[in-house]
C-alpha cells in the first residue's frame, strides 16, 4: 500500500511539471498554467451558478448510474442463466461496445427530447454494457458445486442469485460496476457537450465559444480530478475483494 | 454454433422488424425516425451518387492515421517500459484509471491548442487508444517464458532483434487484443470528436444533419458507422480467436 501511495504521488508530481512545462512552451493563449488553473477553480466553487451545474452534472450522472447497475444486473444474471441467449447474445453486446455512441445520440435526443432524459440514457447506454458483461462472466464463472449445493437445498432462482451467486460472484461484479461507473460519467458528461444548457459538459463547450482558457481547464480538471479519485477509491475495494477470495 | 447462428439472426430480424412495424403504424412518427427499408433505401442512394465519399476518405483516413501512431507508440513504448521497473510502477497507477477519465474532456482544450485542424480528432483517437495497446502489450510481454529470452541471450541478439523476433511474436495474441480495443477506440475517438466539434468527416455530417432535421442522411450513416464498426470488430475478434486457437489458449 505504502508503494502504492508512493508511486501515485510520483505520477501526480510528474503530471503537474509536464504541465508547467508545456504552458512554459505555449504561453498563456493556449494555456493556463496549473497556479492560474487551481486559483481560478476555487473561484468558481465559490459561485452559486456553478455549484448548480456540477450539481445538475451528478444528478444525471447518478440517476444514469443507478439504472446501469439495475438494469446490468437484471440482464447480466439473466444471460448468465440461460446458456443459449448468453451464448448467443454476448458476442452482439461485446460489438456494440465498440460502436462510436456519439452517433446515436441524434436518436436519442429526438426519442427523449432535450433535457435530463436525454443525458439519463446516454448515460445508460454506456455504463450498462461492462456490467452485464462482468456479471454474465461472473455467473459463467461460479464454481459449479455452489450451484448443485444450491440446486440439492432447492433453491429458487431469486434464492439462488440472492444466497450464492451474488456472494460467490461479487468481486467480479463490482469490476464490472467499477468499469460501468467510469463509462457512464463520460457518457453524462459527452451528453452535456453535444446537447444542453447544463451542467459541466456544457460549460466546457461554452468555454471554447468564449475562448476562455481558464474555465476550459479547470472545469477539465474537475472532471479528471472527480473521476481519477473515485476510480482510486474503488479499483482499491475491487483490489481487496478479489483478494478476500 | 449453428443454433446460435439463427438465435442471432432471429434477434436482429426480429428487432428490425419491430422498428419497421412501429413505424410504418405511426407508433414512432416520422419526424422522429424513417421506417428501416426507407433508411436502407436512402443509405444506397447515398453510396451510389457518392456525395458522402469526402467525407468518408476523411473519417478513414484520420482513423487510420489515430490507429497507425497508437499501434507503433503504443508497442514501443510497452516494450521499453517493460525494461525498467520503477517507471512501470510509477505509471501503473495512471493506466489502472486511465479509462475512468473522459479524454473527450480534453477536446476543447485540444482544440485551443491546436486549432480547428484535423490534429485535435486524430490526437483524441490516439489518446484513447494508446493506452490500450500499451496495457495489453506489457501483459503480452509479462507472459513470455523465460526460457526464451535465454534463447536470445545465447544467440547474442540486440534488445531491438529480441523484441522484434522472440518477445513480440511470442505476445502476438495479447497484443492483438490491444489492437482490437485501439481499432474501436480509433474510430469513437475520430468519429466522436467531429461530431462534437469539427469541419468535415461522417460525424460531422451528422450532427449537421440532425441539425437540419435531415433524417435522410442522418440515420443512414448512423447505420453506415454501425456496419461498418460491427464488421471490422467482427473481423478481429475471428483472427484472435484463430490466433488463441493456435496456441491451445482457447
Amino acid at each position: 500500500m505504502k508503494a502504492g501511495l508512493r508511486n501515485g504521488l510520483t505520477l501526480i508530481v510528474g503530471l503537474l511539471l509536464l504541465w508547467q512545462l508545456l504552458y512554459l512552451w505555449t504561453g498563456d493563449v493556449a494555456l493556463a498554467s496549473p497556479l492560474a488553473t487551481f486559483r481560478y477553480t476555487g473561484k468558481l466553487f465559490t459561485t452559486e451558478s456553478f455549484d448548480a451545474q456540477v450539481y445538475e452534472t451528478l444528478r444525471a450522472f447518478a440517476i444514469a448510474y443507478a439504472i446501469s447497475v439495475v438494469m446490468g444486473l437484471g440482464i447480466g444474471f439473466w444471460l448468465g442463466f440461460d446458456r443459449l441467449s448468453g451464448d448467443a447474445l454476448e458476442p452482439m453486446i461485446v460489438s456494440v461496445y465498440a460502436i462510436p455512441k456519439l452517433t446515436l445520440y441524434p436518436i436519442l435526443l429526438l426519442a427523449f427530447g432535450l433535457g435530463l432524459a436525454a443525458k439519463v440514457a446516454f448515460g445508460v447506454i454506456h455504463g450498462v454494457i461492462p456490467i452485464i458483461l462482468f456479471t454474465l462472466a461472473a455467473v459463467h464463472n461460479t464454481k459449479p458445486i455452489l450451484m448443485k449445493t444450491g440446486r440439492v437445498l432447492k433453491l429458487s432462482r431469486w434464492q439462488m442469485i440472492r444466497w450464492i451467486l451474488f456472494p460467490a460472484a461479487i468481486p467480479e461484479i463490482f469490476t464490472g460496476l467499477r468499469v460501468g461507473f467510469a463509462l457512464t460519467l463520460i457518457g453524462s458528461l459527452l451528453a452535456e457537450m453535444f446537447a444542453s444548457q447544463r451542467g459541466l459538459g456544457y460549460l466546457l463547450m461554452n468555454g471554447i465559444g468564449l475562448h476562455n482558457v481558464e474555465l476550459i481547464m479547470s472545469v477539465t480538471l474537475v472532471i479528471v480530478v472527480f473521476a481519477a479519485t473515485v476510480s482510486v477509491v474503488l479499483l482499491h475495494v475491487d483490489h481487496r475483494l478479489h483478494r478476500r477470495v | 454454433m449453428n443454433r446460435l447462428f439463427w438465435y442471432r439472426t432471429l434477434v436482429v430480424v426480429a428487432a428490425i422488424a419491430v422498428l419497421e412495424v412501429l413505424c410504418l403504424t405511426g407508433v414512432i412518427d416520422r419526424i422522429t425516425m424513417q421506417p428501416p427499408h426507407r433508411i436502407a433505401i436512402d443509405l444506397a442512394h447515398i453510396l451510389a451518387s457518392g456525395s458522402m465519399n469526402g467525407a468518408i476518405r476523411k473519417t478513414l483516413g484520420n482513423s487510420a492515421i489515430a490507429l497507425v501512431s497508437a499501434l507503433v507508440v503504443g508497442i514501443a513504448f510497452g516494450v521499453l517500459l517493460h525494461g525498467y521497473r520503477g517507471a512501470r510502477d510509477a505509471l501503473d497507477p495512471l493506466f489502472a484509471t486511465y479509462y475512468a477519465v473522459p479524454v473527450f474532456a480534453f477536446y476543447p482544450f485540444f482544440i485551443v491548442v491546436f486549432g480547428f485542424g484535423d490534429v485535435p480528432q486524430v490526437l483524441i483517437g490516439f489518446m484513447l487508444g494508446v493506452v490500450a495497446v500499451i496495457v495489453n502489450t506489457l501483459n503480452g510481454l509479462d507472459r513470455v517464458p523465460s526460457v526464451l529470452l535465454k534463447t536470445a541471450r545465447i544467440l547474442r541478439l540486440s534488445p531491438a532483434d529480441t523484441a522484434l523476433r522472440m518477445t513480440l511474436p511470442y505476445a502476438g495474441p495479447y497484443v492483438l487484443t490491444g489492437i482490437k480495443l485501439a481499432v474501436a477506440y480509433a474510430f469513437i475517438g475520430v468519429i466522436g470528436s467531429e461530431f462534437i466539434m469539427s469541419r468535415g468527416g461522417i460525424g460531422y455530417e451528422i450532427s449537421f444533419a440532425y441539425a437540419n432535421f435531415d433524417n435522410a442522411t442522418m440515420y443512414p450513416l448512423i447505420v453506415l458507422i454501425l456496419l461498418a464498426s460491427v464488421a471490422v470488430n467482427g473481423l478481429l475478434g475471428v483472427w484472435e480467436q484463430r490466433l488463441l486457437a493456435r496456441r491451445g489458449l482457447r
